[in-house]
């Protein structure tokens, strides 16, 4: 549960951080798409910042329909 | 023509290397407007060879090399037309590229492609004609046909099939998932992963090494070891123009071009 709150919250840092929006106004169960306002391109781009953060591969296929953080967190820590 | 503007990628032949830039918003999809400006490079490269030893291929397009196929014109092309009439047309279309791409692929240059971003589809093809491939680690690699209901109908089966293992072709063809540079590199597929934004001068640095090189071996040397498989490119053509006409395609195509969604380039 620990590692989960850990993912969760690089992921939300990282986030923040590539798409300049204050760290405060992104929250666990936020839809990325419209909080980021990112279109399919900039969440490929995510993916794979994300994949080299945690050093994981993440099928895409396995985020068919995530759009939240929480979940997004979750498949990750599946992986790690 | 050393030096070209067109509306879709540009290109220039300076010390010996002939930079081919590819600049059509969003991620530079090939249609027929691309196609043509490919006809017109591959004939100038033909041209400049003989004041060149490399060949780089870029993206100016901070989204990615190339998001492949133009789909949206593939879609509104065949609406109207009977079914037979759109896979003839879509046939000549592959045709054409076809011979862009036998012509860069068995270019006597040696080719480099510089990767950013999305490599998808027919840009992954475009990418897999060239002898090195050059990713930063944003660069990421798909082969999202199998979701129109379609196989790669721009060579890259054959080609993926040629450079690397079958199990890597069948991950990429039958999952339809897309995959990072490290991945790639570690696959095969790439040669050098570099940093963010860093491809570019990467490849610049490869083809100045080229440049110390004998030609005429280097010439013999890539035509010993990269044969064009003409016969599994003809076949793909084949396969691809039958599927065209299963009304899978045509509902995938109106799903993707008229997606409201977010995630139309997610699988």
């Amino acid at each position: 549960m620990a590692d989960d709150k850990k993912t969760l919250e690089e992921i939300l840092n990282l986030a923040a951080a590539q798409f300049k929006v204050p760290r405060e106004k992104l929250t666990a169960d936020d839809d990325f798409f419209k909080t980021l306002g990112i279109d399919s391109l900039q969440a490929l781009d995510l993916l794979t910042r994300l994949e080299h953060h945690f050093n994981v591969e993440l099928p895409d296929y396995e985020l068919q329909g995530v759009s939240d953080f929480r979940t997004l967190a979750s498949r990750i820590q599946a992986r790690l | 023509m050393n030096q070209f503007k067109g509306q879709t990628l540009s290109w220039e032949l300076k010390d010996g290397v002939i930079e081919l830039a590819l600049h059509r918003e969003p991620c530079n999809e090939i249609g027929s407007l691309t196609l043509e400006e490919l006809e017109k490079f591959a004939s100038a490269m033909e041209r400049m060879q003989n004041q060149a030893h490399a060949l780089i291929l870029y993206s100016t397009m901070k989204s990615g090399f190339c998001a492949g196929a133009d789909l949206r014109e593939l879609y509104q092309g065949a609406q109207g037309m009977e079914k037979q009439g759109a896979a003839r047309s879509v046939r000549e279309f592959l045709e054409r590229i076809h011979k862009v791409m036998n012509a860069i692929d068995s270019s006597p240059l040696t080719t480099i492609a510089a990767l950013n971003g999305v490599t998808f589809g027919g840009g992954l093809e475009l990418a897999l004609v060239c002898d090195l491939i050059v990713a930063d680690k944003m660069a990421r690699f798909c082969f999202p046909e199998l979701r129109l209901g379609l196989i790669p109908g721009f060579g890259g089966i054959p080609r993926l099939k040629r450079d690397l293992g079958n199990a890597v072709v069948r991950d990429l063809l039958l999952t339809g998932r897309s995959f990072n540079a490290t991945k790639a590199q570690q696959v095969g597929l790439v040669s050098q992963v570099v940093g963010e934004g860093e491809s570019l001068n990467a490849a610049r640095g490869t083809a100045a090494q080229l440049g110390k090189f004998d030609r005429r071996t280097a010439i013999a040397a890539k035509k010993f070891i990269k044969p064009i498989p003409y016969e599994d490119l003809q076949q793909e053509i084949d396969i691809f123009c039958e599927l065209f006409t299963q009304p899978a395609v045509e509902a995938g195509l109106k799903k993707f071009v008229e997606s409201k969604d977010a995630q139309p380039y997610l699988p």
